[in-house]
């Protein structure tokens, strides 16, 4: 485009609105197209150890946010090298979990925890962000739970 | 009798606007000056009632009045005052009454600026705005009824969310956002009202301008300081995590800041007319999906409440209000007219503009997906997921980094026809010096490449910036022999909406390279420290000198204390800490930041454990962060530099008194 006025008239203003709009068409659907493959290689999913296990191969190098309990017994904390492993389950499966990072003050045995991360193909789990969740009674994700309850599973402390 | 005072109070508000809505049609369909005489009053007596109501809940705030519901939901004795004082919207039916607050004060704003003027657009206006009072005022007297009576009153109540309470930003984040979002009312009533009327002239559309211009800046402050909030409590280090509810108050932001660009073509060229007004509208119906988005509890967020019965109500008045934007600008944009000032096309101001919209509509979409995609998806689908940051952040940059490069060459262009020629010349030298500058950045170590591209293309934005500030002032000081000084002062008096935006582009600049730098290169270290053996962190020796714990009313705060050193210099012992409140199972960390005007060193408090003598905590080290709120009050200070009104009232007379000084 050179430096012409817009102020020219009859078909030719015509011819050039039509040409503005199809551009227009074509640079939002190709926006569109690239924001939705942005977010279907984006997206972060919330799911409890069975949802993880269902998964299978498609829970290696996801993002996912995993609610569950931390298993009595399980908890090994190695403060030299900042390397905390536990296991989670809904008091049926249960997943191998590594975190790099201390605990937060309130994590404990039995308590409910939600953490992100991504599945190894090895099978562990591994985290850089762990949350404790508000009260220690955790109750696992039944078959049939409604949307609002599965969701509060989730809800965190830092989340509030 | 609170209750019944304050609750007296909202039904009169909700009678005064009911009135005012049908009254100030009226006055514009008959054009009868009684039935606008009694819009205007029923304007005021709107405003004060809310007002009077709000002031009556902060005195049963204050005076622990628990037989009020909302202070028994949210009160308590043991609390300091200044949190008793906020705790008015520390929980949804508080803040809802807070709305009607600012409300209520824009609407006696807008029965005053438009009192005697503007004659056909004038009661659409207060008719429109009047119809939102009754929705709101509906919600306080209805479902978020903050006066209920509650009966035995309780001794004493929990007291506010403990978020709220753990850091003085929280004082000014929320109204803030409120007087942002609020205010938005009346630039939508204003653009409904110039379609109802078919009359969109320039002094209308600078009305619509000015009050659009307030709650903005209200809006970017409100943002900034959540970011702030959210850096200094939060303890993760960051200050924007692409959260729903964050985005809900970015959105607004986004689609306001386009129509103060689109404006000036509108009120220059008389053309865009369509567009502009549909950008007016659409802000405040994105204002409304943000606030349901934060108050019906859908999201899980930092800020969201807990499952409302607001939701609903919400959402249904955002389709009703959606319908009538729709149709208003579908019924009604005819009767405004075309321009007769064509637009140019080329190298031109003009196509900057354009360009400018183009770039902050595909922003606003951009993010509009990200956020309620998740929403989307999980009523069809009925899986949980959200959308990660990442997506954000690979969208977002290339936007930015455009939108940088436009602030750069859109001020140096002229309006109508120009030349490639001419514009290369004028922006050779902003070029180099974006050159330079990344050159330099490359050399000093810089090599990731949308930090770069911010760096190069913010100084670009910058010199640019600098030399449309300074060139006439050096122009006329020559000429007339003035000192620069006074040059500046007197140019800038004149243009100071033009020079307003050019020190609010300098703080958007600002954010833009200290966002991208802190992206691209923040570090964390999570460290576990024993006591009283030195560790060397991210450069600094920290040693771990053992915990306290200290004892308010409110909260216990269990202290780690560090004593930091820089090649061995003490730059002093600090105290991250874990708060405990009352009725809170877990505690809320107060990170201890040392700002600094290259870093931050930062350190948040993961645990202690006493027993064995130890501390965990995330180190980290954010470069730059200071400018993103040097920016910030820089947006601010621009912001009230064009906005600040004119001691000359009529605007009418201010050239001639200005072209006569000559």
């Amino acid at each position: 485009m050179t430096s012409t006025p817009a102020a020219a008239t009859g078909s030719n203003a015509g011819g050039r609105r039509v040409f503005l709009v199809v551009a227009l068409l074509v640079a939002a659907s190709a926006l569109g197209f690239v924001a939705f493959g942005n977010i279907g290689e984006n997206l972060v999913y919330y799911w409890d150890v069975g949802q993880l296990h269902d998964a299978g191969d498609k829970a290696v190098g996801a993002t996912i946010r995993l609610g569950g309990v931390v298993k009595e017994g399980s908890v090994d904390w190695q403060p030299d090298d900042n390397h905390l492993e536990f296991i989670v389950t809904d008091g049926d499966r249960e997943v191998p979990v590594e975190c790099s990072g201390a605990p937060p003050q309130m994590f404990r045995e039995g308590i409910g925890v939600v953490v992100e991360g991504t599945m190894t193909s090895g099978g562990v789990f591994t985290s850089e962000r762990l949350m404790v969740k508000h009260s220690n009674e955790y109750k696992a994700p039944e078959e049939g739970m409604s949307a609002d309850d599965r969701k509060e599973l989730y809800r965190t402390v830092e989340d509030l | 009798m609170i209750s019944i005072l304050g609750r007296g109070a909202v039904l009169l508000a909700l009678a005064a606007c009911s009135v005012g809505t049908v009254t100030g049609a009226i006055a514009a369909m008959r054009g009868s000056d009684k039935a606008l005489r009694i819009t205007r009053t029923a304007g005021w007596v709107f405003g004060l009632a809310l007002v009077g109501a709000t002031l009556l809940m902060e005195y049963a705030l204050l005076t622990h009045d628990f037989s009020v519901s909302y202070v028994a939901e949210v009160g308590s004795r043991s609390t300091p005052v200044w949190v008793t004082i906020v705790s008015l919207w520390s929980s949804l039916n508080g803040s809802i009454l807070l709305w009607g607050f600012v409300l209520g004060l824009a609407v006696i704003g807008l029965v005053e600026t438009t009192r005697d003027r503007y004659p056909y657009q004038t009661p659409w206006a207060l008719s429109v705005a009047m119809g939102v009072g009754v929705f709101f005022t509906f919600l306080i007297a209805g479902v978020a009824n903050p006066f209920e009576a509650v009966s035995p009153v309780p001794a004493d109540g929990p007291g506010a969310n403990p978020l709220l309470q753990n850091h003085i930003l929280m004082v000014v984040h929320p109204p803030m956002l409120y007087l942002g979002y609020v205010g938005m009312t009346v630039p939508f009533a204003m653009g409904a009202a110039a379609l109802l009327a078919g009359r969109l002239d320039a002094a209308w559309t600078r009305l619509i301008r000015r009050w659009m211009l307030i709650p903005w800046g209200f809006l970017t402050v409100g943002v900034i300081l959540g970011g702030w909030w959210s850096y200094e409590v939060l303890g993760w280090g960051g200050w924007w995590a692409w959260d729903p509810v964050e985005n809900a108050s970015f959105l607004p932001w986004l689609t306001a800041t386009a129509f103060l660009h689109s404006a000036m073509v509108m009120e220059r060229k008389d053309q865009l007319k369509g567009w502009t007004l549909s950008l007016v509208l659409a802000t405040f119906l994105l204002t409304l999906l943000g606030t349901f988005m934060t108050r019906s509890g859908v999201f899980n967020s930092v800020h969201s409440f807990t499952q409302s019965p607001i939701g609903p109500v919400f959402l249904g008045f955002l389709a009703v209000a959606t319908a009538f934007s729709v149709l208003l600008l579908a019924f009604r944009l005819d009767s405004l007219g075309g321009g007769s000032r064509p637009l140019a096309a080329g190298v031109s101001r003009d196509t900057a503009f354009l360009a400018n919209n183009l770039l902050f509509s595909a922003f606003t979409f951009m993010v509009l997906l990200g956020t309620v995609y998740p929403l989307l998806n999980e009523a069809v689908t009925e899986t949980q997921i959200s959308v990660g940051q990442p997506y954000f952040d690979r969208m977002g940059a290339p936007l930015g980094v455009a939108i940088l490069f436009l602030m750069g060459v859109g001020p140096a262009l002229p309006w109508g026809t120009g030349s490639l020629g001419s514009a290369a010349r004028s922006l050779a030298v902003p070029g180099a010096f974006g050159m330079l500058v990344v050159i330099g950045s490359v050399l000093g170590g810089i090599h990731a490449p949308w930090a770069l591209a911010t760096f190069g293309f913010g100084a670009f934005a910058l010199g640019t910036t600098i030399r449309e500030v300074f060139a006439p002032a050096l122009a006329r000081s020559k000429a007339l022999g003035e000192t620069l000084g006074r040059s500046m002062v007197t140019v800038m008096s004149r243009s100071r909406r033009r020079y307003g935006g050019y020190i609010v582009h300098v703080g958007v600049i600002s954010i833009a390279v200290a966002h991208a730098a802190a992206i691209a290169y923040q570090v964390k270290e999570p460290v576990t420290f024993v006591k009283d053996t030195p560790r060397e962190v991210l450069g600094y020796e920290v040693t771990y000198l053992g915990a306290e714990w200290e004892d308010q009313p409110h909260r216990k705060s269990h202290k780690a204390k560090l004593r930091v050193l820089e090649d061995g210099r003490e730059l002093g012992v600090f105290e991250p800490r874990l708060n405990y409140y009352k009725k809170m199972g877990t505690p809320i960390g107060t990170p201890v930041v040392r700002s600094g005007l290259t870093e931050d060193l930062y350190f948040s408090l993961i645990n202690i454990d006493e027993g064995a003598g130890t501390a965990s905590l995330d180190v980290m080290l954010h470069p730059l962060v200071w400018w993103l709120w040097f920016g910030g009050a820089l947006m601010m200070g621009g912001t009230l530099v064009a906005g600040w009104p004119s001691r000359k009232k009529s605007p009418a007379t201010k050239p001639a008194t200005a072209s006569a000084a000559k």
